[in-house]
């Protein structure tokens, strides 16, 4: 999948400027390496049965709510058990335009990221008082909340209640040969990679460098000159808005929402799909999202009597033979490719 | 090192090249899931997450389907259980329905669990057209022929349930007053409309109703404005936490009203021992299912072909565990269904015969529930009888009541 072409890419970006000519080179083999991921999941779309893309749009989705909480956790160092409410706030934005205001979904896209970045930023202000674990409990209460909140009698017209809404996935333009699914494939997966080079674009500039740092040693970052509370609550609302776009793409896919889609499961899904694609990667979102589609499905087809068990199982032995999460072990390949490359 | 362009080229030719998995699928014209070896049925269930008590239905369904294959199958066709686990997520249950329906091609979906995942699978099987039987859920919403025609109930709906215990009270009392206790989701709101299917008119006049949230800490303070009502009968719609809170409440001021209590709530381990067991003396609740841990029922004959099922094709299992029951009956409905089919498999033809059932008995149906569906009845079980807790046990009285037909 696209996973080792940005890591590479990622690399690339991070070589160091004594041997031009060898980083143009890497830049170039990075690019190739990302121009074919593209080109094999394009194509996925008409070599892959409806039902499978529909699995891939699921796992593009999760990969971006992944990231989203990679901005908080992995590279601000804020822990969040709480991104599964942005997540229903992004596909509850979508779905009520949809149904109630006959929007198009590309329209709500922009309306669902502002208004989970928006509740994003409110819940960051707690966050700059808490740390550690009081945050996580914080965000945790919130992803415990928002099933019931779904629920609550004032907005009951809006949301639906227990019963959710039923949207419709868009259909492809008509001059466009291709099945819903297909276009739905192909649209899911342009915003996505749109999103990912965003982030990527933005963890590894100055914005990035400031992340980490107050990530890393918030005195110094502060001695530094930095603004730890803008840097927090903005890095906390920029990461509740890619998560909640990712929760319209995925709304739209699944074609339904209710309070029972966003349990506090949810939250606890993303966290794991963050860890086991590796904390602070950009790349290792992509892992992520794919872990959370294929593996449960994976862990039920060994058996049937204890899924969860097995799902465990997988888990502690994937922690263990790559500890890093995927983003580990694909930087310490892409580290010895170089390293052999050098040596030549 | 590869170049750009060439890059370019391949990828537009890999896409451009076969678009034939898309078109081979709707291509033949027969019953998907259905040759003439063998018949292909979808399910889900929660075999993981926070209601995998209940995937016992599933492995009794799997158990029942090599009974029949080896007996040698049905209409000369083998039976092809798949069941898949959704984690009781709507998220999930799409994925699993669309593998089922597309990837696997089954003819039809049995007995699909829960109330949330079916909500979320409705449309799209109904778009599809593939048959949605027995769907496993007290949810009214399954009898809407109208707007799912393509989607099946079986056991008696809330609504039902609210019907008998109204029917009842009226039979006792024509003059009574009713307090309505209910959650404010569609589970409780189910029992209002069964209330007032059978008052119509003089609902409002009878019954004050007073609904709590799942994230109440408590019902004290509607059970207390209930009472202040005057009312001299009460139905307790609620899931068991809220249940077992209602019945000390009620006991502890003192109240002595006629006491319905949903069926959803009625677990001795769950709700009549924490609400203290001699406090719901009298309390009344509604059953359709032989209960394997009835004496009644010790040398029934048809507790004893379920016994025998059990004892050959699930040993080990728990046999007190009504599920079981429950899964036996249903699944015994689809073989009517099936056998009515004849030799037309077709998905017309399937959901034509599951809503044509006609006096159907099931042994581990209650003596006198008859299943009956017609186009315009997707209600298979529509009647329930009363029961009534004595201190330590539920037991049943009186005749089998029939829910009003609306």
């Amino acid at each position: 999948m696209s996973g080792p072409p940005i890591g590479s890419a990622r690399a690339s970006g991070a070589a160091g400027p004594d041997a031009p000519a060898a980083s143009r080179q890497r830049r170039a083999i990075a690019f190739a390496l990302l121009l074919a991921g593209a080109a094999v999941l394009i194509a996925s779309a008409f070599l892959l049965s409806p039902f499978r893309l529909f699995q891939l749009t699921l796992a593009a989705g999760y990969a971006v709510a992944i990231l989203g909480l990679n901005l908080v956790t992995g590279y601000n160092g804020q822990i969040s058990l709480g991104h599964g409410a942005f997540y229903a706030a992004g596909a509850y934005t979508t779905a009520i335009l949809m149904t109630h205001f006959d929007w198009p979904f590309w329209a709500t896209l922009p309306v669902a990221g502002l208004a989970s970045g928006a509740l994003g930023y409110a819940v960051g202000f707690p966050a700059l008082r808490l740390g550690g674990f009081y945050l996580a409990l914080t965000t945790f209460s919130l992803a415990v909340a928002v099933p019931q909140i779904l629920k609550h009698r004032a907005i009951e017209d809006w949301t639906g209640g227990v019963q959710g809404l039923f949207i419709a996935k868009p259909d492809p333009p008509a001059f466009l040969p291709i099945e819903a699914d297909q276009w739905l494939y192909l649209t899911t997966l342009a915003i996505s990679a749109a999103l990912f080079l965003a982030a990527w674009n933005l963890v590894r500039g100055r914005i990035g460098r400031a992340m980490r740092a107050i990530r890393d040693h918030p005195v110094a970052a502060e001695a530094m000159g930095m603004d730890l509370a803008a840097v927090k609550t903005r890095t906390f609302a920029a990461g509740a808005a890619l998560t909640g776009l990712a929760g319209a793409l995925g709304a739209v896919a699944v074609e339904f929402v209710a309070p029972d889609s966003f349990t506090v499961m949810l939250s606890i899904t993303l966290f794991v799909g963050m860890v086991v694609g590796g904390a602070a990667s950009i790349g290792g979102a992509v892992v992520g999202g794919l872990f959370i589609v294929f593996v449960p499905n994976l862990a039920e087809s060994i058996s049937k009597a204890a899924p969860g068990a097995i799902y465990g199982v997988l888990l502690i032995l994937l922690l263990f033979v790559l500890p890093g999460g995927a983003a580990g072990i694909g930087r310490l390949a892409v580290a010895r490719l170089w390293r052999r490359d050098g040596g030549r | 090192m590869p170049n750009r362009r060439s890059l370019i080229a391949a990828a537009a030719g890999v896409a451009a090249a076969p678009l034939s998995p898309w078109r081979r699928a709707e291509a033949r014209s027969t019953t998907p899931g259905v040759t003439a070896t063998e018949i292909r049925i979808g399910n889900t269930n929660a075999y993981s997450g926070p209601a995998s008590a209940y995937a016992v239905i599933s492995r009794c369904h799997a158990a029942f389907f090599r009974m029949v294959n080896e007996q040698g199958g049905i209409g000369g066709r083998q039976i092809v259980f798949l069941s898949y686990d959704d984690g009781y997520s709507p998220p999930r249950a799409v994925e699993q329905v669309r593998r089922l329906v597309e990837q696997d091609g089954v003819a039809f979906l049995f007995n699909t669990l829960g109330t949330p995942s079916n909500s979320a699978i409705v449309r799209y099987v109904n778009q599809r057209r593939v048959p949605h039987l027995f769907v496993a859920s007290g949810a009214d919403k399954w009898g809407d022929y109208r707007q799912t025609p393509w989607t099946i109930g079986w056991q008696p709906s809330y609504r039902t349930e609210a019907q008998v215990y109204a029917k009842h009270m009226l039979d006792r009392n024509p003059d009574a007053r009713l307090a309505l206790l209910y959650q404010n989701d569609d589970f409780g709101k189910d029992y209002i409309a069964g209330v007032r299917d059978v008052l119509g008119d003089r609902f409002d006049r009878v019954v004050r109703a007073a609904s709590h949230e799942v994230t109440d800490a408590t019902v004290d303070s509607q059970v207390i404005s209930l009472q202040a009502s005057g009312a001299d009968a009460l139905l307790t719609a609620t899931t068991p936490k809220f249940a077992a809170q209602a019945i000390r409440k009620v006991h502890d001021i003192g109240w002595r009203p006629l006491h319905f209590l949903t069926s959803v709530s009625v677990s001795v381990a769950s709700v009549m021992q924490p609400a203290g067991p001699e406090k719901g003396i009298g309390i009344i609740t509604a059953a359709y299912n032989k209960d394997p841990t009835d004496p009644a029922w010790d040398n029934d004959p048809g507790m004893n072909e379920w016994r025998a099922f059990m004892r050959r094709h699930m040993p080990g299992a728990d046999t007190t565990d009504i599920n079981y029951v429950y899964a036996y009956g249903v699944a015994l409905t689809l073989m009517q269904v099936l056998r009515q089919c004849g030799t037309d498999f077709s998905r017309q033809n399937i959901m034509r015969q599951a809503t044509g059932l006609r006096d159907l008995e099931i042994p581990t149906l209650l003596p006198g529930i008859r299943i009956n569906t017609a186009p315009d009845n997707y209600h298979p079980i529509r009647q329930m009888q009363l029961q009534r807790w004595d201190g330590t046990t539920w037991r049943r009285f009186g005749e089998v009541i029939e829910g009003t037909r609306v």
